[in-house]
């Protein structure tokens, strides 16, 4: 029994991390290119969701099969909020490229307020249902209880995502381009790196990872609303940071960490202090490694 | 020409004061409340339906023969002025007050109240000490007090559906809270129940799966849950995801059809307590169209509490032959038995309404049904 509740904890701490990971993804990503921590990331997260339900209950509506909805319900969202991502960089941190970082900063907290009000006034202000997209599948039944199909296809895409974009960014061009601009953005354009194109992908990519995960969560929570792009960036956030923002891998250690401390504290000690006590188990990761878990050490100027 | 002036106004004060003086064979009812400030929406309408109450009383030819006066005095909800508003009502000779609104500034009100032995019957103020503290022997009401919906969990739990071990969650906010630590209570003090898990969640998370693997593992048959409708939906899809059928037992923020929106398909089955359906009720409906009549408008917060309220004071005073015997008018709430818009109601020693509160309801094909 002790075992059983023992795996549980972990499973279910493995499918919250990996909820974290897909939105730390894009945080991480981000502050490695230009130091910019996105506060408008969450929102994404949310765009990404909202049009997720929107196309799903309209494919729906037409008679699709469910794993056709869910491909393309999960396209949509990743392209609209691709669009999104590409878009806000342009208009919002662009024009503040050579200020002081502070401005972007406000920039993005700024942006992150106007998408969450945009929503609210464009959608709806009430929690809505998100049909569950990902099937019980009947051979899994007996397992059912321990993790469910959709947890096994969360936990899944995240790692496939993480080992995509570990390739893309050790193995192709673009990747290459990124680490050059991650590592001093003057010089790589020096040698020909069209740093405002590698700028624009990482929004895109941040944001799409962002959008696949808003889609696979809410299927599996089955509610959402103008806000949980704000509640689930914060925790996303502290993920990154856990992990060593900069770093991709990071992220997602980072945020299989939290998950983890969160679950088995909940489980084994009390849930009414699970944020104190996975802020605490950040603040003392932080003291004795202060870039986090796989963070490069360099100064920073924050 | 200033001292004139001046000599005038006490006279005419003086006046206005033998006035009332002189008229003294009529019965006064006292309304203290919020009637200005931020919370006058809360007690504005309690001044409305004791006017509407007392002109129709009025219209019959009053009480005893004699006619009912309203005396209105504001407290604007905060207790350091409730005692001088209660100090005021009694000054000018009324024993029954309709009031006050808020708990804080009824409590404060109740102190003067009960060493001049005046009665006071309060629409809204919820705070269960009022009642359960046995220190306000004249003080009564027509809501139920903020213990009730737990009570009524926890009965529901052990004798409707005879089970035994419960765990009891709340979201950690002032309401839910509140409404877990009530139900805690009571199951501890029944010797049949057993509260096998009290944890507070931690609301807007992404996932409650480490809360509900706990309520698995504690082997509790029903989960007592003391929150909103966004966390029960989450909690209620997990368990039944798990494949767990435990029963959940939820309260008035939970009966909302959000819930049942959201939770889709999960929802069913699911209890929730939520005040009792009066809309049907041909004095709720009359009350009401009086109001719409005579004011334009719906009416506002407690206003059928408030109606109620002011019925069964009146009720009382003609019941016990006059304002002059306070004790008489105190067994007459308890023992006569008033038909008002809140159905049939009298009262028990503590004061609380009888009659009045809260029915158990269930999820079945997604609409929430009056259980019984």
């Amino acid at each position: 029994m002790d075992l059983q509740y023992f795996a549980e904890l972990f499973l279910g701490g493995l499918t919250r991390g990996s909820i974290y990971a897909l939105i730390a993804l894009g945080y991480t990503m981000v502050y490695g290119i230009i130091e910019l921590i996105n506060f408008a990331h969450g929102e994404i997260y949310m765009i990404g969701a909202f049009t997720g339900l929107i196309v799903a209950t309209v494919l729906t509506f037409a008679g699709f099969p469910t794993l056709a909805v869910l491909v393309i319900a999960s396209v949509a969202a990743v392209v609209y909020s691709s669009c999104y991502g590409f878009t806000m960089e342009k208009i919002a941190y662009k024009p503040l490229r050579g200020a002081p970082r502070l401005s972007a900063l406000i920039s993005a907290i700024g942006m992150s307020l106007f998408l969450q009000n945009y929503v609210l006034l464009a959608q709806t202000s009430d929690f809505l249902p998100f049909p569950s997209l990902v099937p019980d599948l009947a051979f899994w039944e007996p397992y059912a209880h321990i993790i469910s199909s959709q947890e096994i296809v969360i936990i899944t895409v995240t790692a496939v995502v993480m080992v995509l974009l570990n390739l893309l960014i050790k193995f192709t061009r673009m990747g290459k381009a990124m680490r050059a601009t991650s590592q001093d953005r003057e010089m790589a354009m020096l040698t020909g790196v069209d740093v405002n194109r590698v700028i624009s992908m990482t929004f895109v990519i941040g944001s799409a990872t962002a959008a696949l995960g808003a889609v696979l969560i809410a299927s599996h929570i089955g509610q959402i609303n103008f806000y949980i792009g704000f509640i689930a960036g914060i925790k996303a956030f502290v993920a990154a940071v856990l992990g060593g923002i900069g770093s991709v891998p990071g992220a997602v250690v980072g945020a299989l960490v939290l998950g983890w401390t969160e679950s088995f504290f909940t489980g084994y000690i009390s849930s009414d202090y699970e944020d104190v006590f996975a802020f605490i188990f950040l603040v003392v990761i932080l003291i004795f490694k202060p870039s986090g878990i796989l963070g490069r050490s360099e100064t920073q100027k924050v | 020409m200033k001292r004139f002036v001046l000599f005038a106004a006490v006279v005419a004060l003086v006046a206005m004061f033998a006035g009332t003086g002189i008229a003294a064979e009529t019965i006064k009812l006292g309304v203290g409340g919020a009637h200005s400030g931020d919370l006058a929406s809360y007690g504005l309408p309690t001044v409305k339906a004791a006017e509407l109450v007392v002109k129709d009383i009025n219209a019959k030819g009053g009480i005893l023969g004699k006619q009912v006066e309203l005396v209105v005095e504001d407290d604007v909800c905060k207790p350091e002025v409730a005692t001088n508003t209660a100090t005021k009502l009694v000054d000018q000779g009324v024993r029954i007050v309709l009031g006050h609104i808020c708990s804080g500034a009824t409590k404060a009100a109740l102190s003067i109240y009960n060493k001049a032995q005046v009665i006071a019957m309060s629409p809204s103020a919820t705070n269960p000490d009022l009642t359960q503290s046995g220190e306000n022997p004249y003080f009564f009401r027509t809501i139920a007090s903020d213990d009730a919906q737990a009570r009524l969990e926890v009965d529901f739990a052990l004798d409707t559906l005879k089970l035994k071990k419960i765990a009891v969650l709340h979201d950690k906010g002032d309401y839910g809270k509140g409404l877990a630590e009530f139900a805690k209570k009571f199951l501890e003090e029944d010797p049949r129940a057993e509260v096998v898990l009290y944890e507070g969640i931690t609301p807007g998370a992404v996932d409650y799966s480490a809360v509900v693997q706990k309520i698995k593992r504690s082997g509790a048959e029903a989960v007592i849950f003391g929150g909103y409708h966004p966390e029960a939906s989450k909690i209620v899809t997990q368990m039944r995801k798990k494949r767990m059928d435990t029963v959940f037992i939820s309260d008035d923020g939970v009966k909302d059809d959000t819930f049942i929106k959201v939770a889709g398909k999960y929802a069913e089955g699911v209890y929730a307590t939520g005040p009792k359906d009066v809309s049907k009720n041909p004095l709720a409906i009359a009350a009401n169209k009086a109001h719409q009549d005579t004011y334009g408008a719906e009416p506002g917060a407690f206003f059928l509490n408030a109606y109620a309220a002011a019925q069964a004071l009146l009720n009382a005073v003609e019941k016990a032959g006059g304002t002059d015997d306070i004790n008489a008018i105190v067994n007459a709430l308890r023992t006569e038995l008033v038909d008002t818009p809140l159905g049939k109601i009298h009262f028990d020693e503590r004061g609380d309404a009888i009659g009045v509160g809260f029915s158990m309801y269930q999820v079945q094909n997604g609409a929430y049904v009056e259980v019984q």
